[in-house]
């Protein structure tokens, strides 16, 4: 028979011969495995050399090889995992990525029935079809081109389809394996230093299983631990790497503009640094922010079919679990965040109010300190940031967040004290920073400029623990200002500190973490996600402009203290080494109080505002000079 | 179906003091991680329990987490085949070299080539395979068919058991349930062997026919010697 001779030469010879019957391949095979047990192993021998054989297979070989695959299938009952370790190592050693269609069909036949026959080899076979996620680690170059051309997706499809039909076939027969395989799945997990490529078609084969038939099994744990990696390469990205910008703006100066489109550039003085070149630099070379930009990238796409196929609200039930164990907790996390963020835009009427509402919770009745300033901060960045939040639901969540201010700060008597009422001073300041963006949308509808007037905001901003000196200035004096403009409280105008970004007070309630100036949902910086969160986010801009256009005209004269904060340097530089003296001749000119020629910057150059990308300053601010 | 069994346990379910707001769901979480895993001190496959907490009162450990040690009886369903049981399931998939089950929905069940007795054949009937018994042409296993057969073995970690068709009670369920009735242990020991019911038949016959012959003689012998005494 053509298996019993040297696999090269000879197996073309005999192939010309007679075909044999299924039966006899059987017959032989069956023995072979047989005498192996007894410790005769010649044709046995071969048979394993036949498996190991996969450079370059001519069709004869192709054909020799499928044909053992299926007597093997045929002869499972009669493996054993000591006696044939050998063949067993070599069946498991096969990559799909390897082979055409027929062999990928017969292997996965065989590893069907062995997953069935024994308990003691379905962990093997998922294992072995899990690290078929990914092309074979040793020719990972050649797979890396490969995939960039047409053929090499429709490779990808064709190993992939096989694989996850294969996990539901054993499903079928094994129906404890989705247990298993969320256990190796979740194990095998690459860690955040392996290539973009691999990592990203690891991750879309979570998603995949999350989605297919096994979901409800696997699912939950699939995004729980693709959330964890999120955030693992989230807090692999430095602070230095993203912001370079000068402190001594106000908060809302700092925020990149919303340029319509990129063409769209008012002719500026100075440097143009337009939002692409600016993410350009920052993240260009890193390769962290890549890999997290393509699994955002991924797991949005994800959530839009998920919403498209109605399952939106389970999926968003476990990402709000993942999200208070994990990323609330996390420190400071940047972009992970807008997982909910673009899951809320998909549904804001269940899931956004579910998320206000599991924030408002925390933040109520929690239970750590930290956390619930952190829930109030996203809390707060969500309401202002959100576009398709409707006023009224803004302004019953204020009402709440309002309301336990009120029943907190009547209970103490006590005298400004940073440390001790930080969680007030948190509510506070969030308060603060949703009525900067939504004070002209509620003010629009007149039931709820009513309710926003009966909302004991005056008596809270008065009270003897003085708020308004130790939140953010900036906040403080944009809210103010804002105040004032559109007469709604009567606050008074006495205080220190204009245009300084932050101050010692700040600071203190802040703690070390700098709760104080943590807004997680601030403008988003990665590149090829962007387009999914875009439409949906508020720019401060945005706000702004609806603010200041009715005001022009009267500009220079109130303004001119305030206007400090609103104007940019002329020369602002890219360069860091310039950035310093230029926050030098800043901060001498802010303490001068004659007003800045900045009229023709406010009519002219509202939209051409050259800005630095607005977010959490590093924490050691000062420090860093 | 053999393997299944009911029994009480007292069990120390120790719960973290966070939750001893909430002991009863905390109680249900903890004793549903012991659903479908093969435990050692049951002897079993746990597949449902039914807790019943008898008093308020919980032994407090000491230790760096104040653990709570809540006594309470529950009913527990265990299943625990052991060789030679006898067990039903649904059949998934068939193949010339094995026939897969699936018992109560969660464990898989392989009987391979040589413990399918030969009185079995595999046929390819219109595109769907089936075995089907030589000596009873109702009788057939196909997908779908609930199946008894015994325990060869079985693995405690996957919960994967190996049964065999061997024995001569094994077979598609239904069937077995239909038919056995009408036949004693011996008389089926028969029907496996027409050929020699058929001979005995004609044995009965030829003997019946023989002491009919005997009786006739009989009677005109006595009748013979009544008449010469009469004489």
């Amino acid at each position: 028979m053509g298996i019993e001779l040297a696999p090269q030469q000879t197996v073309l010879h005999d192939m010309d011969e007679l075909s044999f019957t299924d039966s006899e391949l059987d017959y032989h095979v069956r023995n072979a495995l047989k005498a192996a047990v007894q410790g005769d192993c010649d044709s046995y021998n071969q048979l394993v050399a036949v498996i190991h054989h996969k450079e370059r297979l001519v069709p004869e070989e192709v054909a020799l090889l499928m044909t053992c695959l299926k007597a093997l299938t045929g002869a499972v009952s009669c493996m054993h995992i000591v006696h044939h370790r050998s063949l067993l190592a070599a069946i498991f050693g096969m990559s799909l990525w390897n082979y055409g269609t027929d062999v990928m069909d017969a292997l996965v036949e065989l590893l069907i029935s062995l997953a069935a026959s024994s308990g003691q080899y379905v962990d093997l076979c998922l294992e072995m079809l899990v690290t078929n996620f990914m092309p074979p680690s040793s020719s990972s170059t050649y797979f890396i081109e490969l995939l960039k051309q047409p053929r090499g997706i429709d490779k990808k499809h064709q190993v992939l389809d096989r694989v996850h039909s294969t996990f539901q076939d054993i499903a079928n027969l094994v129906p404890l394996s989705p247990l298993r395989l969320e256990k190796i799945v979740r194990d095998r997990m690459p860690n955040i230093y392996t290539k973009e490529p691999f990592i990203v078609m690891y991750v879309e084969n979570m998603l995949t299983l999350e989605s297919g038939a096994a979901g409800k099994l696997v699912g939950g744990s699939m995004l729980v631990a693709i959330m964890d990696r999120l955030i693992d390469l989230d807090v692999e990205i430095a602070w230095d790497d993203i912001l370079q910008d000068d402190f001594s703006k106000g908060i809302f100066d700092m925020e990149l503009e919303d340029l319509e489109g990129f063409s769209d550039h008012v002719q500026q003085d100075g440097d143009e640094l337009t939002r692409e070149s600016l993410m350009q630099r920052f993240f260009g070379g890193n390769l962290v922010a890549e890999k997290l930009d393509s699994l955002l990238v991924l797991t949005f796409e994800h959530l839009e079919s998920c919403s498209g196929s109605g399952r939106l609200i389970q999926v968003f039930e476990t990402l709000l679990q993942s999200f208070q164990k994990t990323v609330l907790t996390a420190y400071k996390s940047k972009f992970a965040q807008f997982v909910m963020f673009y899951a809320c835009s998909l549904d804001p009427e269940n899931c956004g109010k579910m998320f206000v509402s599991t924030l408002v919770n925390i933040f109520v009745s929690g239970v750590s300190p930290a956390w619930r300033m952190s829930a109030v901060a996203y809390l707060a960045s969500y309401l202002s940031r959100a576009k398709f939040v409707a006023p009224s639901f803004v302004a019953a969540t204020l009402e709440s967040l309002v309301n336990w201010c009120f029943d907190y700060c009547n209970k103490q008597d006590g005298d400004i004290n940073p440390r001790a009422h930080k969680i007030f001073y948190s509510g506070c300041q969030a308060i603060m920073y949703v009525l900067c963006f939504r004070m002209r949308s509620i003010i629009s509808v007149p039931r709820l400029r009513s309710q926003l007037l009966l909302m004991r905001i005056e008596d809270i901003l008065r009270h003897p623990l003085k708020p308004l000196e130790v939140c953010l200035p900036s906040i403080v004096e944009e809210f103010l200002r804002l105040a004032k403009r559109n007469r709604i409280f009567s606050v008074p105008d006495t205080f220190v500190d204009y245009g300084m970004l932050e101050s010692e007070l700040s600071r203190a309630f802040g703690g070390i973490e700098r709760l104080d100036t943590f807004f997680p949902f601030d403008p988003y910086l990665l590149r090829k996600s962007d387009r999914f969160i875009r439409p949906n986010f508020v720019y401060w801009s945005m706000v702004r402009n609806s603010y200041y256009e009715d005001d022009e005209d009267e500009s220079a004269s109130d303004e001119d203290i305030a206007e400090a904060g609103i104007s940019i340097a002329d020369d602002i530089s890219v360069d860091e080494g310039d950035a310093h003296l230029d926050e030098f001749d800043y901060a001498l000119d802010k303490m001068s109080i004659t007003p800045r020629d900045s009229s023709t910057k406010f009519g002219g150059r509202i939209q051409g505002f050259v800005q630095m990308p607005s977010k959490i300053r590093p924490s050691t601010s000062p420090e860093s000079l | 179906m053999e393997g299944l069994k009911e029994s009480e346990a007292n069990l120390v379910v120790y719960l973290h003091p966070s939750m001893a707001k909430c002991v009863n769901d905390a109680i249900l979480r903890e004793l549903s991680s012991l659903l479908f895993t093969y435990s050692e001190t049951f002897d079993g496959v746990v597949l449902a329990y039914d807790p019943n907490v008898r008093s308020n009162l919980a032994k407090i450990l000491p230790g760096i987490h104040p653990y709570l040690g809540v006594r309470l009886k529950a009913k527990l369903l265990l299943f625990s085949p052991k060789p030679n049981m006898l067990l039903e399931g649904e059949v998934v998939k068939i193949s010339r070299q094995s026939i897969h089950a699936v018992i109560l929905g969660f464990s898989s069940a392989v009987i391979a080539d040589e413990d399918i007795r030969d009185e079995f054949k595999y046929k390819v009937k219109h595109g769907k395979e089936v075995f089907v018994s030589r000596h009873h042409k109702k009788h057939k296993i196909k997908v779908g068919t609930m199946i008894r057969f015994l325990v060869k073995s079985f693995d405690e970690e996957i919960l994967h058991i190996s049964g065999s068709l061997v024995a001569v009670h094994t077979g598609c369920a239904r069937w077995l349930d239909a038919n056995l009735e009408e036949w004693s242990q011996a008389d089926r020991a028969n029907a496996q062997q027409p050929k020699l019911f058929v001979g005995m038949i004609l044995i009965l016959i030829f003997a019946e026919a023989l002491a009919l012959y005997g009786l006739i003689v009989g009677i005109i012998l006595s009748s013979r010697a009544g008449q010469s005494r009469a004489d």
